[in-house]
């Protein structure tokens, strides 16, 4: 089974994020950036698959500016096979990206999707579901654990009330949630043959896929300083306060 | 010219610098407390590394190793350079002279050391030999097909957990230009060779946990079988496999001063004094940039000493500059750091202290401060007749 895993490059998580003076977007200049942290899950369980004798090949695929092109080399030092970069250097909304995903797809006929439920710069958790719902694929996100059945997969998913576990028919598109895994680190040898593995470049136009933005970002803006607690004296004074002051209640 | 990095050695620095925070951190505390690190911690941490193919990164993978350049190694070393030398000293790097073995000394020595089932220890210095290398008093003598041991060394770093030492010893004196000198030999030592002693050494204000131990020799007879290179041949394999290993030394300080400086920088947008952070006054702002400033002078000087390497160029002076600017600013940072600190930097419960005192010993060793410019000025003496 082949499997495709999507990485995208996002600011690190370690990184403090800040506004652009023109409030445009947030500050990436000099920044460092990483792999999203779902994805190299996604990554890693791809490996597994791979280790455990389902998948039979890893193709990493990124969709940006140029430098993704180090997110999909993490990727193959990890233990990714080959990679395809998608280069933009427009703004890739959800919507976009699972469309380039879905011509991916159809041109390397994975069985296998595995995507981060989200990415940690837009959070906007939707990618995944567009693609399944685009390919008509099942879907089954915020997994924590994936396990194969004869020609099922079985994927038990975080959700809200605890957790829940579905049965897909394969071919599918799984997003990962934090517990999936813990990824490895990319070993020496890996790091080594990474430069020599391939990665393919290709265009939204060559892929046919329009990706102008569907959406427009009016105002970015830093979330507003949090307030200092206060100490209230009584039940009497911190109901007066929430219902007159804070006017929740 | 290139400066930045290629995305090999990007992923070198990253993945080590991530085993050494998500890994090494959480244990150092508790493992400068106790003053050394159970075995079976150590052992792990070495499977771990060799897991992930990054032991022995510095030895050619022809032997089984790592196969990193110059550069590549480098940059490995800085990132260590951030944790506990007790720590990182189980991610072995085997001497570089290990690669001078020849027949079954590859067998038992080289090969061994860089798979991690022997560690090696190297032992030059001695009580009454330090900077003067050259003065040391262990001999080695003939005695039919064997080499007799006598003498003592000293401070001879994790000689504690080695299985063989790689030591130095006169095996006789010849006349040269310069006067009658000895004549310098190497040899191989297994730990257990009736006649060789490993004893524990002094306790040190840097890197404790790290142990140095007193080595001492009593008619210890060895083969000649286990002669490193030929005789009198020992200072020109130490020159010729050695000299990177001053290197290693001015990498981990740069790692380890970025390390102070990272904590400075964060304590200074946090504390606030007079109503304001004490970033925001000049004299812990300057400070900052002062530290900026040398750290990255120190970064530079050694990843273009490790470059000169690379093309195959002589680099005693570039390594020397290195070490000794490297180093020395390292006792400026962390001293720096501390002082932004204040009170709270000087306290256990913080890593600075340690860095601090950590920071005292890399001006001493392989090489003093003062060696290294002595190694630089006649570099630069010599060819005008100096
Ligand atoms: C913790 C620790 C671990 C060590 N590990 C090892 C090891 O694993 N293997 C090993 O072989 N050695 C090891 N060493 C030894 C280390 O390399 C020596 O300490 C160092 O070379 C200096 O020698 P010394 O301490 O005898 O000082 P000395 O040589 O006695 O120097 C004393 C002072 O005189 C100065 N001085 C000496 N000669 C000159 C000169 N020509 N010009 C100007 N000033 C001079 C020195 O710079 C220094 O300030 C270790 C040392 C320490 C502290």
């Amino acid at each position: 089974m082949k499997v495709l895993v999507a990485v995208k490059r996002v600011i690190d998580f370690n990184v403090k994020v800040r506004v652009k003076a023109d409030k445009t977007g947030v500050e990436t200049a000099n920044v460092k950036m990483s792999m999203n942290p779902f994805d190299e899950i996604g990554v890693e369980e791809a490996i597994r698959l791979k280790e455990a004798g389902i998948a039979t090949e890893i193709i990493a695929v990124s969709l940006g500016v140029a430098q993704c092109q180090e997110t999909i080399r993490t990727a193959l030092a990890m233990g990714a096979d080959r990679g395809i970069l998608v280069q933009s250097d427009a703004e890739l909304q959800p919507l976009a990206v699972a469309k380039l995903l879905k011509a991916i797809v159809e041109k390397e006929k994975p069985e296998l999707c595995i995507l981060g439920k989200q990415a940690i710069d837009d959070d906007c958790n939707q990618t995944g579901q567009m693609l399944a719902a685009l390919l008509g694929w099942a879907q089954g996100t915020f997994a924590s654990k994936v396990k194969r059945e004869g020609d099922r997969l079985l994927v038990t998913r975080e959700v809200d009330g605890g957790l829940e576990t579905v049965k897909l028919k394969l071919p599918a598109v799984v997003t990962t949630d934090l517990r999936l895994n813990e990824p490895r680190y990319a070993s020496l040898p890996n790091i080594m043959k990474a430069k020599k593995k391939p990665i393919e470049t290709l265009t939204p136009e060559q892929l046919g896929v329009d990706v102008a933005p569907r959406l427009v970002t009016l105002k970015v803006e830093e979330p507003p300083k949090r307030q200092g607690g206060r100490k209230v004296a009584s039940v009497a004074e911190l109901v007066d306060k929430l219902r007159n002051e804070a006017r929740v209640i | 010219m290139d400066f930045g990095l290629s995305q090999e050695q990007q992923l070198v620095v990253d993945t080590v610098r991530r085993f050494v925070e998500d890994e090494l951190y959480p244990l150092e505390a508790e493992v400068e407390r106790r003053g050394f690190v159970p075995r079976e911690l150590g052992r792990e941490i070495q499977r771990k590394v060799i897991a992930l193919g990054f032991y022995a990164p510095n030895i050619p993978q022809e032997f089984g190793g790592g196969g990193l350049d110059h550069l590549g190694f480098t940059l490995l070393e800085r990132e260590l350079g951030r944790a506990a030398m007790a720590l990182t000293v189980w991610w072995g790097r085997p001497s570089n002279i290990l690669c001078a073995c020849e027949g079954e000394q590859r067998e038992r020595y080289l090969l061994p050391a860089t798979r991690g089932d022997k560690i090696d220890a190297l032992a030059m210095t001695e009580p009454g030999a330090g900077s003067d290398v050259r003065g040391m008093s262990c001999t080695a003598r003939q005695a039919g097909g064997d080499w007799v041991i006598n003498g003592t060394k000293h401070f001879i770093s994790h000689a504690d957990i080695a299985d063989f030492v790689i030591l130095f010893a006169a095996t006789g004196e010849e006349e040269t230009r310069s006067g009658r000198k000895k004549r310098i030999s190497c040899f191989l030592v297994d730990r257990g060779t009736p006649g060789f002693e490993i004893r524990p050494g002094y306790n040190a204000v840097s890197h404790r946990g790290y142990h140095n131990c007193i080595l001492s020799f009593s008619d210890c007879r060895v083969p000649a079988s286990q002669m490193l290179g030929g005789e009198g041949e020992g200072f020109a394999l130490a020159n010729a496999w050695l000299h990177a290993t001053r290197l290693t030394v001015a990498a981990m300080c740069v790692g380890r001063a970025r390390r102070a400086f990272d904590l400075a920088l964060r304590y200074a947008v946090e504390r606030r004094q007079f109503g304001q952070q004490i970033g925001k006054f000049q004299g812990v702002s300057f400070k900052l940039a002062d530290m900026s400033t040398e750290i990255d002078a120190a970064d530079y000087l050694t990843l273009a000493a490790a470059w000169q390497l690379d093309q195959g160029r002589k680099a005693d002076r570039p390594i020397a500059e290195a070490k000794l600017f490297a180093s020395e600013m390292l006792a400026r940072v962390t001293d720096a750091a501390l002082q932004i600190y204040g009170g709270m930097g000087l306290m256990e419960d913080l890593p600075l202290e340690r860095l601090w005192r950590d920071a005292r010993v890399e001006r001493i060793w392989e090489g003093t401060s003062e060696i290294q410019r002595h190694i630089i000025s006649r570099d630069l003496l010599r060819p005008l007749g100096g």
